[in-house]
């Protein structure tokens, strides 16, 4: 990998590291290839933080960072590069106060800019390698195409509640992500925010098992997790791995690549962004009225309230809720219609406004007619109506 | 014959929340098509219209992928697991989509 060895260490350098200098396999060698190396971090998110404060700890000479997000609070459960104080601020310059605070050595390239397929290959030019820590499918595109165009070996790891995966993918003659996934779900089958959540160790642990694949990557030492996958159970406490093959016709390292260039990743992956909002109505279908917060808080008290349906998950109206809501989560809905009258006026809620709108319509095919959505959900309703009720 | 099934937490809502369950079949096709039978919900996640399995769903014996190992028709034993693996968005915890 990292080739220069002509990287000398200085006297505080050789203390800093010296607990490195003294594992006989890694030794002097291994810390000068590690200060020698450029590593590229995509996010500085969950999986971004640990990867950033191992590697930084660990004498990386030069990490890049692409992200353009901000910190918020929710942010804070994880992403453990930032601090409370950073909420507000970008995650670039809080990732790289924190990590010149571990190690001044260490040089941060940050790029405060969504990865595109325009500037993906020029980002990565230069990189030894890419640290994965995206959290959504037109990127994990996005990245290993770019990865594999670029020869550029790519540290995946990927989370969901209590589990992850992990793997060293785009190796030469080793598989990439189009070789175990042809093709992203359609934005239909991707669990919804419902199921979103992530216990906020799983991250770190998968965090610095990208970490150690790219310490050994950059040094030489130990075996790849190259031709593998490698499953974390968090729950059961439980690694398992399975076998991952190069598809001799995947269409970007296969024998006769289809894909030369990087693609529309977004059109590929079938959506506009994660947070896109509701779609709207096809033709010649009549949209769903929407009300505003403050509107529906004003008919609540009048003579002749609406009925509050709110279709999300009995986890999250534990967090909070409407009162007077009815609670049927919208996986649920199709076989509890019975219990809802057809001819009553029902605004539909949710937490933003999408789910809710999805459970409109679908009243709607069935048959109900007085039906509106709560725009902006119920997190509108703690904007705009009370203050008490907490976000999420 | 009865062969676990490991079910993804993604997949869960769809099997009752059970992580792991157990189906009968002599291979890989009748073992899934035995679990979508018992676990309605689940058909559309696995299959397409047509009825081959999704591309962003990689089903394992074991530790072997599927498709490299005869697929529906690689045979199965009693003391086999099936393991369903969908490709999963996440690394900062999904941003919330809704
Ligand atoms: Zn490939």
């Amino acid at each position: 990998m990292a080739t220069t060895l002509a990287s000398p260490l200085s006297n505080e350098e050789i203390l800093r590291y010296s607990r490195h200098l003294l594992i006989p396999e890694f030794g002097m060698e291994g810390q000068r290839k590690l200060k020698a190396a450029r590593v590229l971090t995509i996010g500085a998110g969950g999986l971004g933080s640990p990867v950033g404060l191992y590697l930084a700890a660990a004498g990386v000479g030069t990490i890049g960072i692409v992200d353009f997000d901000v910190v918020d609070f929710t942010n804070l459960q994880r992403q453990v590069i930032h601090s409370t104080a950073d909420v507000g601020r970008p995650k670039l310059d809080s990732a790289r106060d924190t990590l010149h605070g571990i190690n001044p050595e260490v040089e941060i390239i940050g790029y405060e800019t969504r990865l595109t397929s325009e500037n993906a290959l020029e980002i990565l030019r230069g990189y030894d390698l890419v640290v994965d820590g995206t959290d959504n499918f037109p990127t994990r595109y996005l990245v290993n195409d770019a990865c594999v165009l670029s020869g550029i070996p790519n540290v995946y790891a990927s989370i969901f509640r209590f589990e992850g995966q992990a793997s060293v993918l785009a190796l030469r003659d080793g598989p990439c992500y189009r070789c175990w996934y042809p093709e992203p779900p359609p934005p239909g089958l991707v669990p919804s925010c419902a199921e979103g959540g992530v216990l906020g160790v799983l991250p770190g642990l998968m965090g610095l098992i990208q970490a150690t694949e790219a310490i050994k990557l950059i040094t030489g030492i130990g075996e790849p997790l190259k031709n593998r996958v490698l499953l974390f159970d968090a729950l059961g406490m439980r690694f398992r791995e399975l076998k991952l093959r190069k598809n001799p016709e995947c269409p970007v390292c296969g024998a006769n690549p289809t894909i030369r260039e990087l693609i529309d990743y977004q059109e590929f992956c079938g959506i506009r962004g994660e947070e896109a909002p509701a779609p709207a109505a096809t033709a010649g279908e009549i949209e769903i009225l929407e009300i505003g917060a403050r509107a529906l808080a004003e008919e609540l008290r009048g003579a002749a309230p609406p009925l509050v349906l709110d279709v999300r998950e009995p986890h999250e109206v534990a967090i909070a809720s409407i009162p007077g809501a009815v609670l049927i989560p919208l996986g649920e809905l199709e076989k509890r219609l019975h219990e809802l009258d057809r001819a009553a006026d029902i605004v539909a809620q949710c937490r933003s406004g999408v789910r809710s709108m999805k459970a409109a319509r679908l009243l709607r095919a069935a048959g109900f007619t007085r039906l509106r959505n709560l725009k902006g959900g119920i997190l509108a309703w703690s904007d705009e109506v009370d203050p008490a009720v907490p976000k999420y | 014959m009865a062969v676990k099934v490991q079910i993804p937490a993604p997949l869960r809502p769809f099997t009752g929340s059970h992580s792991t369950v157990e189906v009968d079949g002599r291979d890989v096709g009748e073992v899934l098509e035995n679990l979508v039978a018992a676990h309605p919900q689940l058909r559309p996640q696995l299959f397409q219209p047509d009825g081959h399995i999704r591309s962003f769903v990689n089903v394992y014996l074991n530790d072997e992928d599927i498709r490299y190992t005869g697929r529906g028709q690689t045979p199965v034993q009693p003391t086999d697991t099936l393991t369903i693996v969908p490709s999963v968005a996440g690394g900062s915890a999904a941003r919330c989509c809704c």
